[in-house]
């Protein structure tokens, strides 16, 4: 069956995004009281949301999509488009989703302001959905934009000093570099009209490229510091950190889906699907690109190393991590932009693990701290099992997916002849071992002691784990994470479809 | 120097005159007569501009008109001003007394 | 149809009269004629949209005698904000005496509201020049419904107000010298055509209008009177002086600098406006960030965004009489409809944020930021229309002021007037910095101690947020909208 033949599908992209706008919006009227039916809405609107892109999967990876456009500005649609790359972050943020709605639930129970705090969520989401479905420019730039002003109160959530403050600076990071992002957009429609995301590149942009180098040069340079903020390349990092004061969930989707990966899947789009990465290499701006980014790797977890405050250490990790994905981008070469692109759906599962159980180690014990771990895996042990996946992940031991993104990022740096990138992807993993495998250590082989810290501590429950809600999401993602690695050879795996993406963007080579 | 320009002068003259004490002074009835200084003004050089602009007939009617309207729309806003210069100025002497 | 132009003045004067009459149902005369105008208002832009400019020569005198109405898209879209501002208006102002300002709100506003339609459909310059005295004396004595501390600032807006309103009739006066009609197309006309050097009377006549009327508007450095009325009048007259009344005379600038003075307005002095209002842009905002009081800081806004409006100068100038699809012609009609899309926008935006403001200042006894706290978990709605609005008018997308920023962006692009550029992208910025210190106000820690709030009527909340939602949504249908001020626009190269 061919998906353009039945009517109204070109619909489903739209329909896409109303599975988290109007639940959204309809949460915002509810009372904080009305628990139930929040939380049907909240789960209802995220399991349609993956069992949609579920359907979506086989059709489009087989080369299919489908758009929805209307005229927004003069001469410039609003066009939404389901294809590969966007159903990979797509499929991403929805099972993600769902997973931190569950998380959510249980982490916030009988705390105030719910109701703001997850119709904000639910748009946040619509934004990571807008940001994967946008089909040209100027799409990206409106769901961009949206996205910063969907998490700002998330950050603000908890009202006290430092939230705000947090809040704050995470604002004037992500609104500056939104204005960067929008000149640079802006500059290019005035060059070269609207440009539509197409594989391998907009014809456009290599005219452009081959007229006025220098001004595609100044362009792309604008286009990248604009979303380097929200992808925290350094300098421009610094929000990051400081945006661990929201509560976990927020953290959590801040980090793994939502924001920093906006800014790498623009990354993304301009050099692959706007520049084309052959015109971006002509124009001799994707070397500087991976520098920058082999340097925030190692800038990121060298930090991590000093950071006793656990969700600070994992947010330095972020930094780092992130730039995996820039650099498979930056290097030219099938395999390493697979492992690029495949970065974002692994680092996305690791990291949504790990900051999951940190949250629950805080809210269980009350521990923030790396220090504090001592034996906290007899207390926890599934909790620590799914923190010691991801960790493991992170550091790129087989059979977690993280291995699969650095075997495949090492061999393309080979490939592409920056033998430099094996040993930054060495160092890196070296010093993830280093700031990691104490934590897990830790966990695993220390003793509590006659009294352990989180004695004292009331708990709402005598019983061992984390209440179920909150433990379950954890271990789905620790699962996801395993499983993107061991099953990364078959088909319709991360691998897979991002292997596909990389061919078809090297296609005009 | 003909009649018309002497009353273009004598308008332009009065024009800024009034609108320069209107802006500096801060005793409230003054500016209000400033303001009416300012208006007068600006209706002589209207008059100035119909005399100019007139035929056999006499001067022109139009502008004869809008001075005409000018005139009424200045009267009212004169009784409106002194109206909230009364209040402004009541209340601060009733406060003085208590 | 050309019948609405007219009707679309007399209805709310014959509202404002029964108002006055009745004082006891102010209320209910307000929401029929406001409902009745909103729905001649849209029939009327529909009509324009559909069909192109409207012209009326009233009793078939034509001019200068007889009343001429005209109007055009840019009319029409004013016309549409007008009515749709004015209905939310009235039906927040219905909710509460301490934000309408007693009875006496009623007829004044209706009367009000049939001067700005007056402004909007006149053909000739005297009659616009009748419209915005009663437009002006209409907002004073709105202001001065604020009370005891709003009278010092009415008297001085009301002297800002003739003052500006002088030089407006002093301009009249030069250019009916000149060109021997009052009637704006003619004038303009007659203007270009009689002169290939601009005469030094029709250079003073430019001057003093766009003097008197650039006072009318605020535009820094004239804008010291704007905080201090807007901010001391009731929320509801707040509202409608900052979206609605500043239009007016912007309005009437545009008018006069594009049709009557289409030859003699070089782009030097354009340049000039642009220069002045990129200052307000920045002047306003750092104020805003100064006050420590909400109705203050929305005020000051206005300021700024009055700053960006006169962008449409410098944008729009170079591009008069150029032929459609020359590059001068596009930047022009972008610029055009880019400013005046931000005009639309801050109207419904800013309506909203006085709104949002006032229900805020009931409940909490006050509107000192500090106490504010607990605004946002106890009135989510108003302090959700307040970001909202706030988003609109940093231009942040979706949002309708968005669309408008992206218009100038391009516009200065185009017409290769780069430095216009980092006004538009650092502008948003200070905006959104103002917007955020308000919400950082309003929140509070779980644990906090608050006072109990003052009850406050839905209906005011609703009527707040549908301005902030409309501000938003426009932003993501905006094509007939910005078609609309297209239509019959002077520049552009348009027929």
């Amino acid at each position: 069956m061919n998906l353009t033949d039945l009517p109204g599908l070109n619909y489903v992209p739209v329909l896409l995004l109303m599975t988290s706008l109007v639940p959204g919006v309809l949460i915002f009227f509810l009372r904080d009281e009305q628990v139930r039916l929040r939380t049907v809405l909240n789960v209802s609107g995220a399991v349609a949301k993956v069992g949609l892109v579920v359907v979506l999967v086989p059709p489009i990876v087989a080369g299919r999509s489908l758009e929805w456009r209307s005229p927004f500005l003069p001469g410039i649609d609003l066009v939404l488009r389901v294809e590969q790359l966007s159903l990979l972050f797509l499929g991403l943020s929805a099972l993600l989703w769902l997973a931190t709605t569950v998380y959510a639930i249980g982490y916030l129970e009988g705390s105030p302001g719910r109701s703001r705090f997850f119709g904000f969520f639910s748009l946040c989401v619509t934004a990571t959905v807008g940001i994967a479905l946008a089909g040209n420019l100027v799409t990206f730039v409106i769901f961009y934009e949206f996205l910063t002003l969907a998490t700002f109160p998330l950050v603000a959530h908890r009202g006290t000093p430092q939230a705000i403050a947090g809040a704050r600076t995470y604002l004037v990071y992500t609104l500056s570099g939104g204005i960067v992002l929008l000149a640079g957009v802006a500059w290019l429609t005035h060059l070269v009209g609207p440009v539509e995301f197409t594989a391998g590149g907009a014809q456009q942009l290599a005219h452009l490229a081959t007229t006025e180098p220098r001004l595609a040069q100044a362009v792309f340079v604008l286009l990248i510091a604009g979303l380097a903020v929200k992808a925290a390349l350094i300098p421009v990092h610094g929000w990051l950190p400081r945006a661990m004061v929201a509560p976990a969930p927020v953290s959590a989707l801040l980090h793994a889906v939502a924001v920093v990966k906006a800014g790498v899947f623009g990354i993304v789009r301009v050099v692959h699907h706007t520049y084309g990465v052959e015109v971006a290499d002509t124009l001799g701006v994707l070397l500087p690109l991976a520098v920058l980014a082999a340097a925030t790797i190692i800038f990121g977890s060298t930090l991590a190393l000093f950071q006793d405050d656990l969700k600070r250490r994992l947010a330095y990790s972020t930094v780092s991590q992130v730039s995996y994905v820039t650099l498979g981008i930056a290097v030219v070469g099938v395999v390493s932009t697979t492992g690029g692109i495949v970065h974002l759906v692994h680092q996305g599962l690791m990291k949504i693990t790990l900051f999951f159980c940190a949250g629950l180690f805080a809210e269980t014990l009350g521990l923030h701290k790396v220090s504090e771990l001592r034996g906290v895996g007899r207390r926890m042990p599934v909790t620590a099992a799914a923190f010691t996946v991801g960790a493991l992940g992170m550091i790129g031991l087989p059979p977690v997916a993280g291995f699969v993104s650095k075997w495949q990022l090492g061999l393309g740096g080979i490939e592409a002849g920056h033998p430099w990138i094996v040993a930054v992807l060495l160092t890196s993993s070296l010093l993830n071992a280093a700031y990691f495998l104490p934590i897990v250590y830790r966990l695993w082989f220390l003793d509590p002691g006659e009294s352990p810290p989180w004695e004292g501590v009331r708990t709402t429950a005598r019983r061992l784990e984390a209440p179920p809600s909150l433990l379950l999401p954890a271990v789905a993602a620790a699962l996801f994470a395993l499983l993107a690695g061991l099953l990364a050879e078959m088909p319709y795996s991360p691998l897979e479809v991002a292997r596909k993406i990389a061919e078809r963007s090297y296609l005009g080579l | 120097m003909t009649r018309e320009e002497l009353f273009l002068a004598v308008g332009a003259g009065l024009a800024v005159l009034g609108a320069a004490r209107l802006l500096l002074t801060r005793d409230l009835l003054t500016r209000v007569l400033a303001l009416n200084v300012a208006s007068g003004g600006v209706l002589m050089i209207l008059v100035a501009l119909a005399l100019r602009g007139g035929g056999p007939d006499g001067p022109d009617p139009v502008l004869h008109a809008l001075v005409l309207t000018g005139i009424v729309i200045t009267v009212s806003v004169t009784g409106f001003a002194i109206g909230l210069v009364r209040r402004i100025e009541g209340d601060l002497t009733e406060g003085g007394r208590r | 149809m050309n019948d609405t132009l007219g009707a679309l003045v007399l209805l709310p004067l014959g509202g404002a009269v029964l108002a006055a009459l009745l004082p006891r149902h102010g209320p209910w005369v307000g929401i029929v004629t406001a409902a009745a105008t909103l729905a001649l208002a849209l029939t009327t832009a529909a009509a324009v949209y559909r069909s192109g400019p409207r012209h009326l020569e009233l009793a078939g005198w034509g001019a200068p005698l007889g009343i001429d109405l005209r109007a055009d898209g840019l009319s029409a879209a004013m016309l549409a904000l007008t009515a749709v501002v004015g209905v939310a208006t009235t039906v927040y102002a219905t909710g509460s005496d301490a934000a309408s300002g007693r009875p006496l709100f009623w007829p004044l506003w209706l009367a009000l509201w049939s001067g700005l339609n007056a402004v909007y459909v006149s053909g000739d310059l005297f009659n616009t020049y009748v419209a915005l005295e009663l437009v002006g004396l209409s907002a004073v004595a709105l202001v001065a419904l604020g009370g005891r501390d709003a009278y010092p600032p009415a008297l001085r807006y009301l002297f800002v107000a003739v003052l500006g309103s002088l030089a407006y009739l002093l301009g009249v006066a030069l250019v009916y010298a000149e060109a021997g009609t009052l009637d704006i197309v003619e004038a303009g006309e007659r203007l270009d055509g009689a002169t290939t050097a601009v005469t030094a009377l029709t250079a003073t006549a430019l001057a003093v209008m766009a003097l008197g009327l650039a006072l009318k508007t605020a535009l820094f450095p004239l804008h010291a009177w704007l905080p201090q009325a807007h901010a001391a009048a009731p929320s509801a007259v707040s509202a409608i002086l900052s979206a609605l009344v500043v239009k007016a005379s912007l309005f009437v600038l545009v008018r006069v600098w594009f049709v009557v003075f289409g030859g003699a307005a070089t782009p030097g002095a354009a340049q000039l406006l642009g220069i002045l209002g990129t200052v307000a842009v920045v002047w306003g905002a750092v104020l805003a960030l100064r006050q420590p009081r909400l109705k203050p800081i929305v005020a000051y806004s206005t300021v700024a965004q009055v700053g960006y409006l006169f962008l449409l100068f410098p944008l729009a100038t170079p591009g008069l009489g150029e032929a459609a699809g020359t590059t001068a012609a596009q930047a022009a009609y972008a610029g055009w409809t880019g400013a005046l899309g931000l005009a639309l926008a801050h109207g419904l935006a800013k309506a909203a944020m006085f709104m949002a403001a006032g229900t805020l200042a009931l409940a909490h006894g006050s509107d000192r930021l500090t106490d504010l706290r607990g605004a946002a978990t106890r009135m989510p709605m108003s302090t959700l229309t307040f970001g909202l609005a706030g988003a609109s008018l940093a231009g942040l997308p979706p949002t309708f002021g968005f669309v408008g920023k992206w218009q100038l962006l391009q516009a200065s692009l185009i017409s290769g007037q780069w430095w216009w550029l980092p006004v538009l992208l650092v502008g948003g910025l200070l905006t959104a910095a103002y917007t955020v210190r308000v919400l950082g106000a309003t929140v509070n820690p779980p644990d906090a101690e608050l006072a109990p709030l003052a009850p406050v009527p839905r209906r005011m909340e609703w009527a707040a947020l549908s301005m902030a939602a409309l501000a938003v949504m426009l932003g993501v249908s905006s094509s007939g909208l910005l078609g609309l001020l297209g239509v019959g626009a002077p520049v552009g190269g348009g027929p």
